[in-house]
């Protein structure tokens, strides 16, 4: 009898490694193999000509803090992360509560809202480009009409920054709102009408119930957009390419940047690992704090 | 070598052994396209005529973007094993690509003519010519000039057949054709800080780098001054915007009438000619100590991991490219200069230049023109003083400061060339 | 005062979205007028196509098309076969280390190619794959999203269907091809629908691995043909831009409550 069990177990245990191999193989060569290779990658210095490759330790680590350009671009990450996270959590919160209410033109509000995602960066960062040039752009334009100067928007190193910031948060929010929009979909009708029969006004109502019941949708969405706030740098190589004077540099634009214009591959690896490390560092909280208090089935 | 390299050896070596017959040479070549798209169709029609001649040869013409994209393109493909034999690439890259071993010096490849490689306007040979050898043949290359809106220059009492020839005409002109909705004159400040930088600096005496890639003169009393000058003509004179002007919207706004005067590649100027409904001008640069322009655009370099019969085979496509037919032709097109004196002389330049005089005048300033900014480390050194210059320009930093700062940035990063 | 908030509020979120709205607008606009109409905002100016023809002469949009239409049939093969697979032996077999192993796969949440681009971009080179689409598409196959979501799918299938067939003398492919597949495939759709417009608008990676117009996609041929040396001209780039951005937009506003649904359902999950 368990001699059966033993052998069913078995054959279990190998259909599982056999219906995940695929995966595993894939996610081992551009997942983990490359993530311990970029970090041998990193503990090397870089080959040229006159010197061959040769083991350094973390020098290229020491190097990396001891480069004023690499503090400007993590504290630039900060404020980017910083900025579109809330920013864009309040608008998509804001818009999902509206497209999911009874005002008049709520189809034509969602899709409005929700354009900018199906959208490639790229062409987002087109469009803006449009906005922003100086003199000519709509911005400047419209604030020509009311008296305002002119503004060099992108070519500032005040502005260029939160420039940027704005064309991640009008192509987010949109995303984000449909996690919203789903979320209350699943708050039920009964909850609404007991509150009304107690007299409370729409206000208490959105706060106290639909806000609580919503966190562990806004804890979802605010790693989504952690990561974004990592990964989303294309419209930077329309509109400042990090600069003027690396004032809107991202890190994984540096991280390219350091790759492939100048050529300096060990020094963009030890970058890579410190975005890993902190990366994983998120995922850590996510996995035990956060997860704590929502439920998977 | 990856796998699917091997097997194409094996490949081709079995399909040699098979056709007894001589086999086609292939050539990939990327190229960037810098003055719009639409040219893409005239590379394809010289590389369509020069197969024509060249049965033997087959060119698969790659375009890839701007300067940097096709750096960045040609070498990856260099580096993962992609075979491309040349590419056009900017003129001031010559340096990294030596030091990566990339590219084979024209000196060194068999059949070439030392003679033909004297044919080219020395001033453009200026950067491809490192170490006694010649590793970069001129393609596209570009000065600096100054377009000007001579309606503008009539309206505002000047001659507009008189341009600005020194600095104080260029501040003085400068303050006569700024009113409320204009500037009197524009010089881009991203993009190429450092090319427009260059000029400033040449025109006031100094070379910002020594001709062998291994010093910066970043923060010589010369160079500072004149950051301080380009600084002084939005801040005290009020001819320029402050801040910094976007270079990929000058062009524009040239044409929208909100500078008077603009400096920019002349590789602009076919656009400019074709989209102006003003009556416009192109003309030197102004002097101070002297006049001067750094050159600029892209040049055709030869990769090493290359066999001799590609070498043979690039060789041919590059001289058929740079004949003084197909220079004319090209230069016409783009309004980048014809890279020889032969290119002048043909009777397609002859006549365009009779008819349309702005096309002479890049060709004109090769006299007073020095070699553009390159050193080793070339991208990161560069990077310096770009920052350098838009620190100084938005007031984020005073010039001294930012340009201090730029060299010792580059003092440490050229001293391991040493 | 809460009279007022009322009524304001329907106008706040028309004014959002029209807000929202009108960068595309704009560049629309832009499109159909020259530049000298485009940026003087000349509301009668006439219409024209120009910009357009400008913009197609410039770049072999209709390879574009076709490679970034390859690109996510690719992705989304791989993706659907691996995902399957490896969604089911998470959901229904039971195999020792399972718990560690979606651990692991989980992690990939957060390891982004994007980020490893130096040596992914070497392991392409070094399997061949440079330059190709399979190259720019291999690393997004073993997606741990679509395999979350495809665990969570399977895992809703009752128990007895499970065993009817098993019942029958099916193998364990057999159950999961005639099962558990069909039952799941609203979410297949819904996932199909978001890796679509994620890897339709992917930009670093293909921008890396992707060198020749044979296999660029329509993000990277935008971005090349956005950047020339000697300056943007605002008409024509509003219309390549329109151009690429064309056919998913379309898509989406056809398929409007498809795409909500599916991202909807997905973020349930």
């Amino acid at each position: 009898m368990s001699r059966f069990v033993q052998i069913e177990r078995r054959r279990q245990a190998i259909y599982g490694w056999i219906l995940l191999s695929p995966a595993l193989v894939l996610l081992s060569t551009f997942a983990f193999y490359p993530s311990v290779a970029t970090f041998w990658s990193s503990i090397f210095s870089r080959q040229t000509r006159r010197r061959p490759s040769e083991y350094v330790g973390f020098e290229n680590y020491s190097d990396l803090f001891a480069d004023p350009t690499f503090w400007k671009v993590v504290i630039n990450n900060l404020i980017y992360a910083g900025a579109t996270i809330p920013i864009s959590i309040v608008i998509a919160l804001a818009m999902a509560l509206w497209a999911n209410s009874k005002i008049p033109a709520r189809g034509f509000i969602r899709t409005a809202y929700f354009t900018p995602t199906v959208l490639p960066m790229i062409a987002a960062a087109n469009l803006w480009l449009f906005f922003y040039t100086p003199g000519l752009g709509v911005l400047d334009q419209i604030g020509g009409l009311v008296g305002l100067p002119s503004v060099n928007w992108l070519g500032q190193p005040s502005t260029a920054l939160w420039a940027v910031i704005m064309v991640t948060i009008w192509k987010e929010a949109g995303f984000f709102m449909i996690f919203y929009l789903a979320a209350l979909q699943t708050i039920p009708e009964d909850l609404k009408e007991a509150s009304d029969i107690e007299g409370a006004s729409r206000w208490t109502y959105t706060r106290r119930i639909v806000l609580p019941l919503l966190m562990p949708t806004t804890l979802f969405i605010m790693v989504n957009a952690l990561i974004n706030s990592v990964k989303l740098i294309d419209h930077l190589f329309i509109l400042t390419k990090g600069g003027p004077n690396d004032a809107s540099k991202l890190i994984l634009y540096y991280i390219w940047e350091m790759a492939f214009a100048f050529f300096d591959a060990p020094h963009a690896a030890a970058m890579t690992i410190l975005v890993l490390l902190v990366l994983g560092i998120v995922a850590g909280i996510k996995f035990t704090i956060l997860d704590k208090r929502t439920h998977y089935q | 070598m990856t796998l699917s390299r091997k097997l194409g050896v094996v490949a081709t070596a079995a399909t040699a052994l098979a056709t007894p017959a001589i086999a086609d040479t292939e050539l990939t070549m990327y190229y960037p396209i810098a003055v719009g798209g639409a040219l893409t169709e005239v590379v394809d029609g010289i590389v369509a005529d020069f197969e024509a001649a060249n049965p033997d040869i087959k060119v698969n013409a790659i375009y890839s973007g701007n300067y940097d994209d096709t750096r960045v393109r040609a070498l990856s493909a260099l580096s993962s094993g992609e075979p491309a034999q040349l590419a056009v690439m900017f003129s001031i890259d010559a340096y990294d690509l030596i030091e990566q071993e990339l590219i084979v010096a024209f000196d060194d490849i068999e059949g070439v003519d030392p003679a033909w490689l004297d044919s080219f306007y020395p001033a453009l040979m200026a950067n491809g010519r490192i170490e006694g050898k010649t590793w970069g043949i001129p393609f596209q290359r570009s000065t600096i000039v100054a377009y000007y809106n001579k309606d503008m220059f009539r309206a505002a009492g000047l001659d507009p057949e008189s341009p600005p020839s020194t600095w104080e005409e260029m501040i003085s002109m400068g303050q006569a054709l700024t009113n409320g909705d204009t500037y009197g004159l524009m010089i881009p400040s991203t993009g190429y800080p450092y090319w427009m930088f260059q000029a400033l600096a040449i025109q006031n005496g100094k070379e910002v780098m020594s001709n062998d890639g291994l010093t910066t003169y970043f923060d010589d009393e010369a160079v500072v001054d004149t950051l301080e000058f380009w600084l002084s003509l939005s801040q005290e004179h009020g001819i320029m915007p402050e801040g910094t002007v976007e270079w990929g919207t000058l062009r524009q706004a040239f044409l929208e009438g909100q500078t008077a005067m603009m400096w920019h590649s002349t590789g602009n100027l076919t656009a400019v000619k074709n989209n102006a409904t003003f009556d416009f001008g192109v003309a030197e640069l102004p002097a101070n100590v002297r006049p001067g322009s750094p050159t600029g655009g892209g040049n055709f370099y030869v990769f090493e991991d290359t066999t001799p019969e590609e070498r043979a085979a690039a060789l041919r496509l590059i001289e058929f490219m740079t004949s003084p037919e197909q220079a004319a032709a090209w230069s016409i097109a783009t309004g980048y200069m014809g890279v020889s004196p032969a290119a002048y002389e043909t009777e397609a330049l002859q006549a365009y230049t009779a008819e349309f005089p702005p096309a002479l005048v890049a060709r004109n300033q090769l006299e007073n023109a020095v070699a553009e900014f390159s050193t080793f480390e070339t991208a990161r050194v560069r990077e310096g003083l770009n920052n350098a210059i838009q620190a100084a320009l938005t007031g984020a930093a005073t010039p001294e400061a930012a340009l201090s700062e730029a060299q010792d940035a580059a003092e440490r990063l050229l001293s391991a060339y040493q | 005062m809460s009279r007022t908030i009322q009524n304001i509020e329907p106008i706040g979120a028309i004014v959002l979205a029209i807000i929202w709205v009108s960068p595309l607008v704009f560049a629309f606009w832009a499109a159909f007028h020259s530049t000298s109409d485009a940026v003087n905002f000349n509301l009668t100016a006439s219409w024209t196509l120009d910009n357009f023809r400008t913009a197609w002469d410039g770049a072999p949009w209709i390879r574009y098309f076709l490679n970034t239409f390859a690109l996510v049939t690719v992705i989304l093969i791989g993706q659907f076969i691996v995902t399957t697979l490896a969604g089911f032996a998470f959901a229904q077999v039971r195999f020792p280390g399972r718990d560690l192993m979606f651990i692991l796969v989980l992690m990939q949440l957060f390891i982004l190619p994007e980020v490893l681009i130096v040596e992914n971009y070497a392991m392409v080179s070094r399997l061949g794959l440079f330059d190709t689409i399979l190259g720019v598409g291999m690393p997004y196959m073993a997606s741990a999203f679509g395999i979350f979501l495809m665990r969570q799918a399977f895992k809703g299938v009752p128990i007895e269907l499970h065993e009817a067939a098993r019942v029958e003398g099916c193998s364990w492919f057999g159950i999961l091809w005639r099962v558990y597949v069909p039952l799941a495939r609203p979410t297949y759709l819904a996932y199909a629908l978001v890796s679509v417009s994620t890897h339709w608008n992917n930009f670093l990676w293909p921008l890396i691995v992707t060198n020749s117009p044979d296999t660029r996609p329509l993000t990277v041929g935008l971005s090349i043909f956005g950047a020339p040396e000697n300056g943007v001209d605002i008409s024509v780039i509003s219309a390549a831009t329109m151009m690429s951005v064309a056919p998913l937009l379309l898509a989406f506003l056809i398929f409007q409550r498809q795409f909500v649904q599916a991202f909807l359902r997905a973020g349930i999950k």
